[in-house]
């Protein structure tokens, strides 16, 4: 058993760990260790177009993450307060969301773009002389909306785990309803909050195959990366990758610490 | 109180008021038409097992759920309509509810910094200070809420609770998550504390050792409806219903037949054939009747000694015998009437006045001890 755990784990790791240990080889081949150097990395952050891919990526992912936080809080909020058939009924589309695969939200956030496009852009383009685009914008948008049910799922989890006698007792000492939001329910679930954004801003950094659907012109750091690849592998790609990952990996983690705190917090 | 003080109540000794409040929730009815005047400065219990619809009433006095019939008054004024933070009523919650990402401070002072016109930080500091020295906790400022233990935290949402100066202290509750100890404890602590701020108390309890030690009036609750008002001891010596009497202490509880009535008195005859002379039920005119002793007003003797005249006397035979240190209680089996329990104190002499499991005796019911009860409905 103790084996199988192991290969199990070896298997998943491997790959991974490969990537990160080539990105250190000193050679020119992206498939064997030869020597150590830390060259590839300077390459990486020395290459123009990578670092622009970069800033995409992350403008991409902060603004849409931003949406999604927004957006997505305020719906678990009013999720909370919805009874019954109607809010059963929208759990279920959240949690379908998350689960459709990246694919099919892209070839379908594509076609709904590009047919909305076509009806707006003949309007839109006499009027104000520029028409409506595949780009930056439609990232954001197709990332925010897909990452804001990541965002539903983490506030709507902490929103039933909070103790509604908090809220009442908020109410009995006079706080107004605002008050106690902002009091008393905000503070409860600001490291929900805030790992839904990490979340989000994490999905959309590392997000290729609905990027590549709706990016139009715009070219984020897994684009590029892909891209690259067709013209052979390099040990700069693992060195993108490796670093990619550290982020991602940072990000997650402190998304998990601010989840677990919020739950030791609950009850002490 | 007497019936002709009680008849001239006024207004102003009246602090809260249900008029016909009844509460639905769906096809569920947790309060009934409920009818009850709130005593300004009392310490008043909702007595009653879990669902009977304490909980719900005093939700309606806090704001938390408006009647969906009949209404709610505090002070005079109609408050039905009126949310939960515009009343002047403050709750200690079952589970303290305390802020866990405040300190106790800022938990004790969380009322203050509500009011508008905003009061000032000294003003808020020195109140909450002088709240904190009341329960105790004066050193207790700065610490986490996670730090205290159970009694310290209740001690702070008792404290945060009274800061704002409530017409009426709303308790759910606040003793069922301390152990026996320190609940004994709390409760002299909570009565003191009434009695110093002669704020009016309403307590929710399903303890019924809890609403007698503390209470001035205890409401006895069944389905959403107010079965029996009064002091605790008229609830212990005169209950009205089999409820009542089965609720608040232990009760004896036999069937009897009524065949003479004279002057609050009545003579009934129990299922074996011996007539007992008990209290009866003001206006009641039925045949046939449930009768409640409790099992201290009783006593036993051997069946072989010989029996004074005038005191009824029912042939029974010990099946249970349970030695408490200042008391026994016998379990007892009699023809025609049914089981009995006795609670017999220990008299100097220990073993004299004992009887074995199996052995016969005679119950002996004094003459006016008991009552009639009223049928429940």
């Amino acid at each position: 058993m103790r084996f199988y755990a192991a290969a199990v784990y070896a298997f998943l790791y491997m790959p991974i760990g490969i990537i990160a240990l080539f990105s250190f080889s000193a050679g020119r081949s992206a498939s064997s260790m030869q020597g150590f150097s830390l060259q590839w990395y300077g390459r990486a952050l020395n290459n123009p177009f990578v670092m622009e891919a970069l800033w995409t990526s992350v403008r991409v992912a902060f603004v849409s993450a931003i949406l999604a936080t927004v957006v997505g809080t305020a719906a678990a909020l009013a999720l909370t307060g919805m009874r019954g058939r109607l809010r059963a009924t929208f759990d279920l589309l959240v949690q379908i969301a998350v689960m459709i695969p990246g694919i099919v939200i892209g070839i379908a956030t594509l076609i709904a773009l590009v047919s909305v496009f076509d009806l707006i852009n003949p309007w839109l383009e006499p009027i104000a002389g520029w028409s409506l685009s595949l780009g930056a914008g439609s990232l954001i948008g197709a990332h925010g909306l897909f990452t804001m049910s990541l965002v539903v799922l983490l506030v709507r989890g902490r929103m039933e785990t909070l103790d509604g006698a908090l809220i009442e007792a908020s109410r009995d000492l006079g706080a107004t309803p605002f008050g106690t939001f902002r009091q008393v329910t905000l503070p409860q679930i600001l490291p929900a909050i805030l790992a839904g954004f990490l979340l989000a801003f994490t999905f959309s950094f590392d997000d290729f195959v609905i990027a590549f659907f709706v990016a139009g012109s715009e070219t984020t750091l897994p684009i590029y990366i892909f891209s690259s690849i067709r013209r052979g592998v390099t040990p700069e790609i693992n060195a993108i990758g490796t670093m990619i990952m550290i982020a991602s990996l940072t990000l997650l983690i402190v998304a998990q610490l601010l989840l677990r705190r919020s739950q030791t917090r609950k009850r002490p | 109180m007497t019936e002709t003080s009680c008849a001239h109540v006024s207004a102003k000794d009246t602090v809260a008021e249900f008029a016909g409040a009844t509460k639905r929730f769906g096809a569920i009815l947790a309060a009934d038409r409920i009818d009850l005047s709130i005593r300004r400065g009392e310490f008043l219990s909702f007595l009653g097992p879990s669902g009977c619809g304490k909980t719900t009433a005093l939700r309606m006095l806090a704001g938390f759920d408006g009647p969906s019939e009949g209404a709610i008054l505090i002070d005079g004024q109609d408050v039905s309509a009126v949310p939960a933070h515009m009343r002047p009523v403050n709750m200690v919650f079952q589970h303290y509810a305390l802020f866990p990402h405040m300190t106790v401070a800022q938990n004790v002072g969380y009322g203050l910094r509500q009011r508008r016109p905003r009061l000032s930080k000294s003003e808020i500091a020195q109140k909450t200070d002088k709240a904190l020295a009341t329960v105790r906790l004066a050193e207790f400022g700065t610490r986490r809420i996670w730090e205290l233990s159970g009694g310290q935290q209740q001690r702070v949402a008792l404290a945060r609770a009274i800061i704002n100066e409530p017409q009426i202290l709303l308790l759910d509750e606040p003793m069922a998550a301390l152990d026996a100890k320190l609940r004994g404890e709390m409760q002299r602590e909570l009565l003191e504390l009434q009695r110093s701020l002669n704020i009016t108390f309403v307590l929710v309890t399903h303890d019924q050792e809890e609403a007698l030690s503390m209470s001035d009036r205890i409401c006895i609750m069944g389905k959403g409806r107010i079965i029996q008002v009064g002091s605790p001891q008229e609830l212990y010596d005169r209950p009205r219903s089999r409820y009542v009497a089965d609720f608040v202490g232990k009760a004896n509880i036999v069937a009897g037949q009524i065949d003479g009535r004279q002057s609050g008195m009545a003579q009934a005859i129990l299922g074996n054939g011996t007539t007992v002379i008990l209290r009866d039920l003001p206006g009641d005119s039925r045949q046939t009747a449930e009768i409640a002793v409790r099992p201290e007003a009783l006593s036993i003797v051997a069946q072989d000694l010989p029996l004074t005249e005038g005191i009824a006397a029912i042939p029974a035979r010990v099946t249970h015998r349970t030695f408490l240190g200042d008391r026994i209680e016998y379990l007892l089996m009699a023809d025609g009437v049914g089981q009995l329990q006795v609670n017999a104190p220990r008299q100097a002499g220990g073993a004299l006045g004992e009887h074995k499991v199996g052995s016969l005796v005679h119950v002996l019911w004094p003459e006016g001890t008991g009552l009639v009860l009223a049928d429940d409905t």
